[in-house]
């Protein structure tokens, strides 16, 4: 290793990015200003339902300062898209309705966008926008799902229905048979709580036009610049790649919330077009939690069949997911293909049915949020497991066990479609309890309960499948989008690198764990290394960072260009060395002849490379840059334990979670410390949607949990420390090893914590809570189970 | 609009600012230190703590004018030269930033609350930073930084 310090997979680097973090010279799209910069304000829905008879901008545009104001009689253009089409279980397509930037005549949730105010200042704007008179037909909202999918109501009346799709997976009447042979069924309803990202740093954008050139430019919150230069591009507005480029900066955040191609990108990106001057747009933390996609909002009935001995005999799933007033990017695709697949989790259930309904209502869309299905699928199996283990006198960790797939069965082929590659269920289970010291808990529980506090201990045991994905099985699924990743290696002449990579950082710490892998395979030191990423004019091509897919497919993508880059450098040196590519050894950064002195290091091959003096011209090119786009054979199955105790004071509810452990295997750890950030953070929004977090819509469609004083953000007194370890299987199918590691946290928890809360609840007789487990609620559990 | 003067990270300013004008505003938009987030709406977050006169302040809270004459220190202030303050330091060495967005507030806070608490105990640290919402990290690493932090500061 480069001076002797171990900066490659395995160590616990430092992150390259913290300096200009910590010193405030990080560039968030806000930070941003363009020569000649407007600044827009735009005009939403103060209705969740509503006509638009008319818009009348006079007063508003004679303001002061006001450069233009728009509305979507100006704005004809495409609509925002879907990316991924959902089949209903009669063969049709799902409804897809319009999407448009500016309303058309009508709004289907609050915040909706009506007018875009462009002027000179953002006081300015904000002031002209109020002059604007919309003349609205306020129409009844339909709110909740159960009611949307009787009809009644239409969001949109040209589709006649509420339903988007009605999707199957597996024989129904296989598990129907399954549950009638089995000796027992248990039965469970359970509601997935819709939550709200709430990436710390606002949704905002600057917008571009060189009349020069042509060229539009767009500063934007994403996870993933070149989707959004495609979707926007090619589908909404019209523009070519080579005159759309999308720069996603410094990205203070993102947990699925900034995958999306949002309606005031295109907005401004049309603005800025028409007038040829930079705008720009920063939400407000209001327009942020009405805007944003939300997550989860499931709504689930399921049965579970058990033989005489506790073994799963068959799962059937009902459920119903909201997708709010309008199909967000990948909406479709979360309670399908990243739920119901998820179904079996690292059990060996041999038949599950599953019935997905997609359902419109008049709330913002909801799409991918840490996780996306496989939280919703994970605590709907370790809640359901838990209750049959309590109705069958087994032992929650007992049930389990009988049933984990046993880790000499990999591959293991489950009965919704994936197969899984690695894992070790029980090694992750065994060590958790090791760490959380389950043995001792008898003693602290007797602790508590002569303080008068009740605790509880929680299991859940999942799985999940990450790192999207085979673009093959993704189109074959519906997935309108290739799904694999690039990467490029630029070796520069004296030996310094830039990668350039499709996946974009949003607090992962891609700036140093992509550079451990370099330095790691070319003994090139981290400072001489830079990722390059975000910008699309700069980065070749990409499909973005979400679904734990940036090191399990964009990490591979840079391995394979690196492998590139280490066969076209060993040609060079072995010329020079007079000596054949078989005979030669790269080892820390160095090339040498077997068996001689002979020695060359990688930034003498750089340099010949530029400089080819004396050169195999006629076999090789000169330059050492190569790219490679990666495209994964399968997803990777990252799993583990999580073990929750809770103390409840049974008095007032007031629940804490007192001790977390996580043991999960994420495959080949190649940062420690950036991984156990990463589980950390997943485990406390697990641990707020369990006991929290909670998006409420009125029942005429008005958010009531609009801000940070209504929404409760787990915040520092309100977390435990978390312990993280980790039980290793190889990913079995790249070349890495690696797994993934972004999502666990948010899909292991939240069971583990209601199961906690359920078990401290156990003397008092409470069977079901709802999350969030909110004091309110647990008090009330305790006093219904009373009476 | 009214004239405004201070020192900001040991510098002296001035500007002219509408009176509504807020101090974050001021450093962002007027002086371009852009180290100083905006998060919320309702001075929740913290994203925009800086110190006014030594105190930790949400920067979003007060007007620029209520600033005149203060002595003011944001996030781009607190290293001297390329070293860093003990407390980005801690941050560093231990993992308590990811996306970096609260984090110019969240160091700013956690200095304040060490300089009102030398030896803080981790309810002390968790308490003292109820007034910042971080969404990254879980607050475990954030924790661990400035119990780091405190100990290097008091010797």
């Amino acid at each position: 290793m480069p001076d002797g310090i171990n900066t490659g997979i395995g160590a616990s680097v430092t992150r390259v990015e913290d300096y200009r973090f910590l010193t405030g010279q990080g560039t968030y799209t806000d930070d941003i200003n363009r020569p000649g910069q407007a600044y827009a304000y735009i005009l939403r829905s103060p209705h969740a339902h509503a006509r638009i008879n008319g818009i009348d901008t006079t007063a508003a545009g004679a303001a002061d300062g006001v450069v233009a104001i728009y509305t979507g009689a100006d704005m004809q253009t495409g609509g925002l898209p879907c990316g991924w089409l959902i089949h209903s279980r009669d063969g049709s397509p799902m409804h897809e309705p319009p999407h448009p930037p500016l309303a058309q005549g009508k709004v289907r949730c609050l915040g909706d966008q009506v007018a875009i105010v462009i002027a000179d200042s953002l006081s300015q704007a904000k002031a002209a926008a109020e002059l604007i008179e919309v003349d609205y037909d306020v129409l009844p909202a339909v709110v909740d799902m159960k009611a949307a999918a009787g009809g009644g109501t239409l969001v949109h009346d040209d589709i006649g229905t509420n339903v988007c799709y009605d999707w199957v997976i597996g024989e129904e009447g296989d598990v129907d048979a399954a549950l009638a042979g089995s000796a027992h069924v248990t039965e469970i309803d359970i509601v997935n709580n819709r939550l709200i990202a709430n990436a710390m740093e606002p949704r905002a954008a600057v917008s571009d036009f060189d009349r020069a050139t042509g060229e539009y430019t767009l500063y934007t919150t994403t996870q993933n610049p070149h989707v959004i230069r495609l979707l926007m591009g090619a589908f909404v507005l019209s523009i070519p790649e080579h005159k759309l480029r999308i720069v996603a900066p410094d990205v203070g955040g993102g947990f699925g919330s900034k995958i999306f191609h949002y309606a005031e990108e295109a907005i401004l990106t049309w603005a800025a077009g028409k007038l040829a001057r930079p705008i720009k747009w920063t939400a407000e933390r209001s327009e942020s939690f009405m805007t944003d996609a939300q997550g989860r909002d499931h709504v689930t009935t399921a049965k579970l069949g058990l033989d005489a001995n506790g073994k799963f005999t068959a799962l059937k799933v009902e459920t119903m997911a909201n997708m709010g007033a309008y199909l967000s990017t990948f909406a479709s695709s979360v309670p399908t293909y990243l739920y119901a697949t998820l179904l079996a989790g690292c059990y060996t259930t041999p038949v599950i049915f599953a019935n997905v309904k997609a359902i419109f209502t008049n709330t913002v869309p909801v799409d991918a949020y840490r996780g996306a299905g496989r939280p919703e699928a994970t605590y709907l199996l370790e809640r359901i497991v838990n209750k049959a283990a309590k109705e069958m006198n087994l032992d929650p960790v007992e049930i389990r066990t009988r049933n984990f797939i046993p880790s000499d069965a990999f591959p293991y082929q489950t009965p919704v479609a994936l197969q899984y590659d690695s894992g070790d269920y029980m090694a992750t289970l065994k060590r958790a309890q090791e760490l959380h010291d389950t043995a001792g808990f008898a003693a602290r529980r007797a602790e508590a309960e002569a303080r008068g506090k009740k605790l509880g201990l929680g299991y859940s045991t999942y799985l999940e499948a990450c790192g999207i994905a085979p673009s093959a099985v993704a189109g074959a699924l519906g997935a309108r989008a290739g799904l694999y990743e690039s990467a490029e290696v630029r070796v520069h002449p004296t030996g310094s690198v830039t990668i350039f990579t499709g996946t974009h950082s949003h607090g992962q710490g891609h700036e140093t764990t992509f550079a451990q892998l370099v330095s790691e395979r070319l003994g090139v030191p981290l400072e001489n290394i830079e990722i390059s990423h975000g910008d699309t004019n700069r980065v070749q091509f990409g499909m973005g960072t979400y679904g734990s897919r940036s090191l399990a497919v964009g990490g591979v993508a840079l391995d394979k260009a690196l492998d590139k880059i280490e066969a076209k450098a060993k040609k060079i040196a072995a010329h020079i060395l007079e000596a054949s590519t078989e005979d030669l050894e790269f080892n820390d950064g160095n090339f040498t002849v077997a068996g001689t002195d002979k020695a060359m290091a990688f930034g003498e091959v750089a340099l010949a490379a530029y400089v080819p003096h004396n050169y195999p011209i006629d076999e090789i090119e000169p330059g050492l840059d190569e790219q490679a786009f990666y495209d994964p054979a399968n997803f990777t199955y990252p799993g583990g334990c999580h073990i929750c105790e809770v103390e409840i004071d049974p008095a007032t509810g007031v629940t804490e979670v007192t001790k977390f452990t996580a043991v999960d295997d994420v495959g080949r750890v190649i940062n420690p410390m950036i991984v156990a950030g990463q589980v950390h953070g997943g485990v406390a929004q697990g641990i707020g949607q369990a006991l929290l977090e909670e998006a409420i819509y009125d029942p005429e469609g008005q958010l009531l949990t609009g801000s940070y004083m209504d929404y409760c953000m787990p915040r520092a007194d309100n977390l435990p420390s978390i312990q993280v370890a980790h039980e290793t299987t190889l990913c079995t199918h790249n070349s890495l090893g690696v797994k993934g590691c972004g999502e666990v946290g948010a899909i292991g928890s939240p069971p583990a914590v209601i199961n906690a809360v359920l078990d401290a609840l156990t003397d008092f007789g409470v069977e079901d809570i709802a999350m969030p487990a909110t004091p309110a609620r647990v008090w009330q559990a305790i006093q219904d189970a009373k009476a | 609009m009214p004239n405004l003067s201070m020192t900001v990270n040991g510098k002296a300013v001035q500007g002219e600012v509408e009176a509504r004008t807020l101090l974050v505003q001021f450093l962002r938009e007027n002086l371009d230190l852009t180290g100083t987030h905006v998060g919320c709406d309702t001075s929740q977050c913290g994203a925009c703590v800086v110190h006014v006169n030594g105190a930790a302040m949400k920067s979003c809270t007060m007007l620029a004018m209520q600033a005149e004459g203060a002595e003011v220190t944001t996030i781009e202030g607190l290293a001297d030269g390329d070293t860093l303050h003990p407390m980005q330091e801690a941050f560093r060495n231990n993992h308590g930033l990811q996306c970096g967005f609260c984090t110019p507030g969240m160091v700013m806070s956690a200095i304040d609350l060490v300089n009102r608490n030398p030896n803080p105990s981790e309810e002390e640290i968790r308490d003292g930073l109820e007034g910042n919402i971080c969404r990254c990290t879980g607050y475990h690493n954030i924790v661990k930084s400035v119990a780091e932090a405190a100990r290097v500061m008091g010797s």
